[in-house]
Parts: structure tokens; sequence; C-alpha cells
């Protein structure tokens, strides 16, 4: 993974130098509360509901294991002794103290993490495919892009004070994990007939209060004048993004407003002054930025694990449950991928504590090449395992309840920390969460619906990806009392759609039979091979309807 | 005489700064060194033309840098006005009299600017600042030395730091 040399180093440093003068400014009153806020924001700080919450970056999902045992440091030292994985690959405290703040940044810089720009109205932190580099339907590694990228916009000083958030994710794959269809600026690298690397660019997505699907306005951008076109996509968004209205600020509406074409030609029309400048990528730069990212010291091996693995599910059923939901494809013959499951019942989906981090930490140094990455569907993956190892890491993982198979299912839902934590909530979201956990907890039965991606977001800024689940469940107050309202049809891969609300909201007691329904429709419904979200394109959603409303005879 | 930022020193400030108007035609102009709104400098450039010497233009944040364009190398001083600390869209704006139109006088930000924000302003190519009244200047020009390095290439540094990297 990438690493910091001198030029990076420095500059993390100097954050943490100006943010603590800001502090220290704010607490002795130089600083108003409301110049303070956005200066904190840019570093990640909240004030949540009952205490700051201090969100982490975690580029583009790569973490070392000298990280991950920073982060179990910093759990215990100035935390409640957990973190919480978000739905943008990123870490979030949830206890620490404004005032030590400071001293935090400083321990995370020490091992190149930082907060910069994990929120506030500037551009955030790139996110990407979980299984970059080792997915076998990858045409391009897009990390190193995402690096290139992550520099260019860390201290952007044009585009400090954007209208609102700016969200970019990159694939290199067709088979989209990365939901770049839904960000302000989705990338796709690709190659061309003629061997050419480039960019599809898809701008205007995004979920939130408006959700909209990203419009595709280059369908090939060489990929040396990446940072020129991105230059000019955020110079016509910040001087014509709406200001009035921050409920109208996205580039989103924008992109409506004036139609995708238009924004287009007026993207090319900055471009063209643009092209060629200093920013343009030499191959170089490109060069040094993809040697972070390496064929790893890989052994030699054909797939003759195989055949133990099946040995070893015959005889331990358990593990052949894990090894059917837990474990991807590599492209390299003998090594797998392992999801670390953050969603055992009972847990709030995606919250470690620091001896969980700890032991993560230790598998990736011994099975892993000491690197893990984190997941937009909040687990954790180690990327590298060899076959032969796998019995050995779904033991070690059970023992610290990371092998929870449930990957893919129902059960392991997208949440966000919702009304518990945090100030802009409507309605709880873990416990809903935990209910639905309770309700389908026949593994058996979760195995036999198969692939269901079911979000939950405790309000319409949609943290939690409602839009985007096949089931989603949005959190909505109705005069002071919590309700949940239903989407269905959503789904966040390359045929992206956006789902449709059901009808009226239930009460938090109703969802768990509410689902039942649900799934009971699918199975009555569903022809062989059949996912959710394909029934439910097929039979459309009158018949789901009918059993989730029909009054009681 | 009020005081601001101007080259990474405290200097006097001795432009007067004129509010906007609706009648950008008939508005006195004072004698004085004066910046005039760019409505202003648009109706009436042709009877300014003599004393271009004590006349500086401002735009407000929804007024783009090619509004003025090229016209701006004739200015001793365009200054770009921000309503709120967050609107930052003269950034862009001044990157962009910088880069594209060529101005090379001084570039001034007026208005909510805050001393955080000292470093990304001259980065952008604002040489003058001009802070809210009761601004501590002394304590501000501080933030110029926020940061030792840079990525990204701007009006300050035109290289990005991949083309300097050793």
């Amino acid at each position: 993974m990438y690493q910091y040399d001198e030029y990076d180093h420095r500059i993390i440093r100097d954050r943490v130098a100006q943010f603590r003068g800001q502090t220290e400014r704010y607490l002795a009153g130089e600083l108003k509360d409301e110049e303070f806020l956005p200066l904190r924001l840019q570093n990640g700080l909240y004030i949540q509901r009952l205490a700051p919450m201090l969100r982490i970056n975690v580029p583009y999902g790569m973490l070392s294991t000298t990280q991950l045992r920073k982060l179990a440091h910093i759990a215990r030292t100035y935390d409640k002794g957990y973190c919480h994985i978000t739905t943008r690959q990123n870490v979030q405290f949830n206890w620490p103290e404004l005032e030590e703040v400071p001293e935090i940044l400083a321990e995370l810089a020490e091992v190149e993490m930082h907060g910069i720009q994990s929120s506030g109205s500037c551009i955030r932190n790139v996110t990407s495919d979980q299984f970059a580099g080792i997915a076998s339907d990858e045409v391009v590694d897009p990390r190193p892009y995402c690096e290139i990228i992550r520099q260019w916009s860390t201290f952007h000083p044009e585009f400090a004070f954007l209208p609102r958030k700016f969200k970019i994710a990159v694939t290199g794959s067709d088979n989209d994990r990365a939901a770049v269809q839904v960000h302000d600026i989705g990338l796709q690298v690709v190659r061309s007939d003629a061997g050419e690397t480039g960019f599809r660019v898809f701008v205007g997505g995004g979920l939130g209060r408006t959700p909209v699907i990203g419009s595709l306005i280059r369908d090939f951008l060489p990929e040396a004048h990446l940072l020129s076109y991105l230059e000019a996509i955020l110079r016509v968004y910040n001087q014509l993004g709406r200001r009035d209205n921050k409920y109208k600020a996205r580039i989103k509406i924008l992109v409506k407003a004036l139609g995708a074409e238009a924004f287009g030609a007026k993207v090319e029309a900055e471009f063209a002054h643009l092209q060629d400048g200093p920013i343009t990528l030499t191959g170089d730069e490109i060069g040094r930025a993809q040697r972070f990212f390496p064929t790893l010291p890989y052994r030699a091996l054909d797939n003759a694990a195989d055949a133990l693995l099946q040995q070893e599910a015959a005889e331990t059923p358990a593990f052949g449950k894990w090894l059917t939901r837990n474990v991807g494809e590599h492209r390299q013959p003998g090594y797998a991928t392992v999801t670390l499951s953050l969603k055992p019942t009972g847990v709030a989906p995606g919250d470690l504590t620091d001896g969980q981090l700890e032991a993560i930490a230790d598998l990736a140094d011994q099975y892993s090449f000491g690197e893990v990455r984190t997941t937009h569907e909040q687990n954790i993956v180690l990327g590298e395992v060899e076959k032969s190892k796998l019995f050995d890491v779904w033991q070690a993982a059970k023992a610290q309840g990371f092998a929870t198979p449930n990957i893919g299912t129902l059960n392991d839902m997208i949440c966000c920390p919702g009304g518990d934590f945090c100030s802009l909530a409507n309605a709880k979201s873990i416990p809903i969460a935990e209910s639905i956990q309770r309700q389908f907890d026949d593994l058996d039965y979760l195995y036999d619906l198969g692939d269901l991606d079911l979000n939950i977001s405790g309000c319409m800024n949609a943290c939690g990806h409602h839009h985007v689940g096949h089931i989603g469940i949005l959190g909505v107050d109705k005069k002071g009392e919590e309700f949940y309202q239903i989407q269905l049809g959503g789904n966040a891969g390359t045929d992206v759609s956006l789902g449709s609300v059901l009808g009226p909201a239930f009460g938090a007691e109703e969802i768990p039979s509410v689902i039942q329904k649900l799934v009971d429709i699918y199975v009555d419904k569903r022809i062989e091979g059949e996912r959710f979200i394909d029934t439910y394109r097929r039979v459309g959603v009158d018949p789901f309807k009918e059993k989730v409303y029909a009054k009681a005879d | 005489m009020p005081k601001l930022i101007k080259d990474k020193a405290i200097a006097d400030n001795s432009w007067l700064l004129m509010e906007a108007t609706d009648a950008p035609e008939t508005v006195d102009i004072p004698a004085d060194a004066v910046i005039i709104p760019l409505n202003v400098w648009q109706a009436r450039k042709q009877e300014l033309t003599g004393r271009i010497a004590t006349l500086g233009v401002w735009l407000n944040s929804d007024q783009f840098a090619d509004q003025l364009g090229e016209e701006a190398q004739q200015l001793p001083l365009v200054a770009v006005n921000f309503p709120g600390f967050m609107d930052g869209r003269g950034f862009s704006t001044a990157r962009l009299l910088r880069e594209r139109y060529g101005y090379s006088g001084e570039l001034r930000a007026t208005g909510s600017i805050i001393r955080d924000q000292l470093f990304f302003l001259q980065r952008c190519g604002f040489n003058s600042f001009d802070l809210p009244e009761g601004a501590d200047l002394e304590a501000a020009m501080n933030s110029f030395n926020d940061f030792s390095e840079t990525y990204q290439a701007a009006v300050d540094q035109p290289l990005p730091l991949f083309r300097r990297r050793a």
C-alpha cells in the first residue's frame, strides 16, 4: 500500500500543528463557534448527541496492521474501547474529548493517518472497491489513481469551501463494488481497444434527500488528464453550485438543473483551458503510484488446496457455510479473500473493540501480508489468504466473533449509527438491525434467501444507503415518534437502481414481521436462481404491497 | 488609517471601498483612490480611463473573473468580496484572474474572511487581505506559515508536488 515520504509527513504534521492552534484559540474564546465549526469538520470532528465524534480517513479502504494497532490504542486510551467502520470505509470514534483531539491526531499522524476533509463542504475521502488489486474480474487496479486523487484533493486551495460535501469513488472492474454511479464523481478505470488506460466519468450521482443516478459525461478520459478534468468539474461546481439552500447544494442538483449535456459542455470548456497544463499526469507519476501497489510476493501455488477445503467443509459443516459466504475468489491461484463479518447479532453493525482491532492485525500479519481493507458494507477484508490456511483463519476468526457466515445475506445489513448517536437522525437504526437479525436467526433459511442487500438509514441523509438496498429502511419522525418507511428495488452495483417507497411507514415493532412478509413473497414468486432483486424486478411491487398491507381477516 | 495585510506585512489601507449600487451610470465616484463595483466599471470605463492609477474594481462572489477578463490588466487593484467566509467562489475567481487573464496587480480579499483561510487565499493568488474589523493582524500573519509544503499546482507554486518530488 502507499507509504508516506517526507513530503507527505510534513504536510500531515503541519496540519496537526494548525489544528492544535485552532483548538487552543477556540477554547480561549478567540475563535467563534461558527468559525471553528467548519475548521473542526474539515478535521473530521463533529459534536454529536452525547459527545464529539471523530472520523478518521481510511484512504480507499486500505489499512496496515501498524495502523490497526494504533486505532486500537486510540480506542483504549481516548475512547470507550471501540470504534465504528462507516459506510465510506472510514473509522469513527464516538467518545473523544475535544481537548484531546489534537493529541489523537498527532498519534495518528505517526502512522500516516488523519481526519483531513473527512467531513465538511470539501472533497471527502476517495473510496474504492474493497477487492481492488485482487479481484479476478478487475481490468485495472484503481488504487494508484485513488492515491493520486487523494494527494490532489488534500488541502486543494481552491476547493476547501465548496457549496456542499463532495464524494469521489473509483472502480477498476465492470462489476462495480464501489457504487460509483451514486457519487458526486464516479470513475471507472478502463482500457481502450488501443490498450490505453483511461476513465469513464460519471457526475451528479448521490443519495441523501434527493437520490440521483450519475450521468456519464466522458466515455474515455485518457489517464494523463485525470486531474485536469477533475479540476474542471470542481471549478464549474464551485462557481455554479447553489449556495442559497443546503438541501439543493450538491452537484447532482446543478447537473439536473443544467442538464447533463450542458453541464458536460461547461466542464469540457473549462478542461480545454487546463488540458496539457502542469497538472497533466506524467508517466513517472503514474508509475510511482503504481509501485506502491505491486503484485505481492505470493507463493507459487495451484488450486490443489481446493480438494482439502472440500474435505474440511464436509467434516465441519460450519466451516463449509463460512467458506460459501465469507470467502471469495482471488486472482492469484491458491489464494482467497476472507471477509470478516462485523455483523454478529447483538453488535451494532460495523463496531469493533480495541481487542478485536489487534486480533485482526495479528491475523493479517500471519495470513495476509499485513494489510486489510475496510468495506462500505462495514466489514473487514483479509485480502490475501492462502487457501490451505483458511481453516486456521476460520478458527481464529471464530474465536474473536468475526466468523458469522452471513456476508451478502439479509443479516449483513448496512446500517448507520442512527438515533443512538447521531444528532441528525430522526430514528434509531441499530435496534432495527438487531430485531431483523433475530427474526432471521436460522442460517440455513438465510442461505436459502441468498444475496439480499438490506440497508438501514436513520434519516434521509442516507448514510445507511437505503436507496440502493434491495430492501431499504428509512427512519422517519412523525409527530415526535419513530417510524420506518420501506423501499424496494434499489441496487448499488453496475445495474444501479433506486428503491421505490412501498407505502405508509411502520412502527419499529412491526419491522421484523414486515421484512418476513416481503421475504415470503420473494420465496413464493422466485424462479430458479433468482435473487430477491431479480424477482422484484420481474414481478413488480404489487404482490409485495398486497401482502404487507393486507387487512387482517 | 485602517490597516490590512499586504505582501505578508501590515500596511495602511489607503483605498476607499465603494458600496454596491443600483445606479452605476449616475453614482458619484470619489476622487480619492477608490475600489468601485464591477457594474460601475462596466458602465463608466470610458470616462475613467484618465484616472486609472487610483481606480480599483471589486467583484462580488457571484461575479466571475471572465466578467472583468483581461481588462483587469489595466487596473492597479482588483478586490474580491467574500459575503460569508464559507462562500468559496472567490478562490476560483482569484486563480482565473491570475492564471487565465494575466492579472498581476494587487489582488485583495475583502469581506468575511478569517485568518485560517489566509494560506489557501494566498495560494489562489491573493496578496492583500482586508480582514474584518477587530482582527489581530499580527497574529493572523502566522497563518501564512500553516503549511510548509503543498500537493497542488496553484498561483504561488505553478508545479504540483509530483513534478517537484525529489
